[in-house]
């Protein structure tokens, strides 16, 4: 990107380092970049739905403050003055925020997430909430209350979820920064299918306080980027302790942007990869998987030693997942009761109604259906007799999941598979069958049990229909340089192959010049 | 592991304390007999002697100074409510007509 077109029409294509860089040469303003980003979504979020709340006066006031600082010449973060999007699960104060449900449409939350409190301190314009399944529940954004997102590489098709609002408005040139939550793969898996980058953090290496908890054992924020260096600039910003959050590591954040630099550089000797056997042959689609090869003869060029490592209780991932997270999910639901915040329905037909009435109406009336299975399913899990049968089977093979990593790590540095298993499918081709639906989360899951990190990038397009896929690596816990080390050279050598950013091969949307 | 039923589903609706209609429950039924179906498969994969794991990593309780630090008015914590009065949150009966 020449300097020359930094203050035209381009400045939305910019990554959020090269916006960085552009803003610390005097080529931009933070209200230039911010006024960019609100004029795309005017002109095409129309089509693609990414944001539920847009609050263009807000942003503008941080960017104005933004240029303000850095003309008086203060002390700036590295991203100061770049425009991010939160995905709506996140509480930010005085801008609603709603969780893709109508339960708590209109609600202003008081006070801040953490994440968002350090976006703020380090000056990022927060442009708007994104949009998402409702509750975070959801692997195709089709389950939130106020309609789908669409992908921004066929309209027709979904952008991944529950995070698909935070994916398709960074793959859409929205903004170049997202945040997203990833309890299943809510990041990964939008990832994979928009053709953009995007991370699940170390459990406990990203505060969670102020996320409004789908599932508090596996929930994770983190970043969704169109590459791996702005991934890791806006995840050593988030990241480190916060003694609001109980299950937050009290331990320095790895130097990840040096890592992301250095795996740039391309060379990856020294280092051993697995392929996990599980999670890369039955059940995936071809383009998908021709994808995958690909990038792991690249790691191979890059001088990566490849192996195939087997994790035999893999398998076992989803069903797994689908015990523990209703049963954390019905719980963390129960505070919606109609009595201290969202909505309240009076129930009809009744005559001065009890809380508990006013509580089933609410609840029905404020919930969808995947919100209504997933609690039902958790209350079923958990209730008397069969909480052992289920819920105490889910956590001991989540040990064995667990096992399968540590054993794995200790052949290998990093393992990899195919991030989904599909490129995006159809609206509305899922919507009524919920293992179809959960199939998608099948490689991404078995991170969220263990608690280990891992990155998606963009692989490629699958030659059946174009569509883009993604390349998931993961890493032991604590050691999330690993990720963008890898992923930075994985990215680098097949920009190289493309000629340019994948997202650049995306087709035009409405309202484009 | 059993089968759910429809009658199943409403009281188990009723614990978590959500109305369902007839046609909701036609629909839920089925569908979580699926889920719980594709979920038996792992019933028998972890023997005795395997500790169950319910979070990725050791949870300890974490404290504070015994401070007064700043925290959100009542103002504030009332906000979002659907109905208030006298600084306080305003709510329906609790106890039935009997009691």
């Amino acid at each position: 990107m020449s300097a020359a077109n930094r203050g035209g029409a381009d400045l939305t294509r910019l990554t959020a380092a090269e916006a960085a860089d552009a803003l610390a040469a005097g080529e931009t303003t933070s209200v230039a970049l911010t006024r960019a980003a609100l004029d795309r979504i005017v002109a095409v979020d129309g089509d693609v739905h990414a944001f539920l709340h847009v609050d263009a006066e807000g942003a503008l006031e941080q960017a104005a403050a933004s240029d303000a600082r850095r003309a008086a010449g203060a002390p700036l973060h590295a991203l100061d003055g770049v425009p991010i999007a939160v995905k709506d699960v996140l509480a930010t104060e005085g801008l609603p925020t709603t969780c893709g449900s109508k339960i708590l449409e209109g609600w202003v939350p008081p006070y801040d997430a953490t994440v968002v409190a350090r976006l703020k301190a380090a000056g990022l314009p927060i442009i708007g909430k994104t949009n998402m399944d409702e509750f975070a529940m959801g692997s195709s954004t089709e389950h939130s209350a106020y309609g789908p997102t669409r992908n921004p590489w066929d309209l027709t098709r979904i952008p991944g979820g529950s995070g698909g609002g935070s994916a398709a408005a960074v793959a859409a040139f929205e903004v170049p920064l997202a945040l997203g939550t990833d309890t299943g793969g809510s990041i990964r898996q939008p990832g994979a299918v928009t053709g953009t980058v995007g991370v699940k953090p170390t459990y406990g290496g990203v505060s969670r306080y102020g996320l409004v908890a789908m599932a508090n054992s596996l929930d994770q924020v983190g970043p969704v980027t169109r590459t791996v260096l702005d991934s890791a600039l806006l995840h050593e910003l988030i990241g480190g302790h916060d003694p609001r959050d109980s299950t937050s590591i009290d331990q320095p954040v790895p130097d990840l942007v040096a890592a992301a630099r250095q795996g740039a550089a391309g060379d990856l000797s020294g280092l051993k990869v697995g392929v996990i056997t599980e999670l890369s042959g039955d059940g995936y689609q071809a383009g998908v998987l021709a994808r995958f090869q690909e990038s792991v003869d690249l790691l191979v060029e890059a001088g990566a030693e490849v192996v195939e490592v087997s994790c035999p209780n893999f398998v076992h991932a989803l069903a797994t997942y689908y015990l523990i997270m209703p049963c954390e999910a019905s719980s963390n639901l129960a505070k919606f009761d109609a009595m201290r915040y969202g909505l309240r329905v009076l129930p009809e037909g009744i005559d001065n109604p009890s809380a508990e009435d006013v509580m089933r109406a609410s609840r029905d009336a404020g919930f969808g259906d995947e919100v209504k299975r997933r609690v039902i399913l958790g209350t079923y899990a958990l209730s008397s007799g069969y909480y052992d049968a289920y819920y105490g089977t889910a956590q001991k093979v989540r040990t064995l999941i667990s096992r399968d990593f540590e054993a794995a790590f200790e052949q290998v540095d990093v393992l990899v598979s195919p991030t989904a298993p599909t490129t995006a499918f159809k609206l509305g081709e899922k919507l009524d069958d919920p293992i179809a639906m959960y199939l998608n989360d099948l490689a991404t899951i078995p991170a969220n049990l263990a608690g280990v990190p891992g990155i998606s990038l963009p692989s490629g397009l699958a030659d059946e229909d174009g569509l883009p896929a993604g390349f998931q690596i993961l890493a032991p816990a604590l050691a999330d340089d690993r990720l963008y080390r890898v992923g930075a050279a994985l990215e680098a050598a097949l920009e190289a192959q493309w000629g340019a950013p994948l997202l650049s091969k995306a087709p035009a949307l409405d309202g484009e010049n | 592991m059993p089968e759910i039923s429809r009658d199943e589903v409403a009281h188990l609706a009723t614990l978590a304390r959500i109305d369902l209609d007839d046609a909701e429950l036609d629909h839920l039924a089925p569908q979580l007999s699926v889920i719980l179906e594709s979920v038996a498969s792992i019933s028998g994969v972890a023997g005795d002697d395997v500790p169950p794991t319910s979070h990725p990593l050791p949870v300890t309780n974490v404290f504070r100074e015994d401070v007064v630090v700043p925290s959100l008015t009542a103002e504030q914590a009332l906000s979002g409510a659907p109905a208030s009065e006298q600084q306080r949150f305003a709510v329906p009966r609790i106890l039935g007509d009997e009691q």
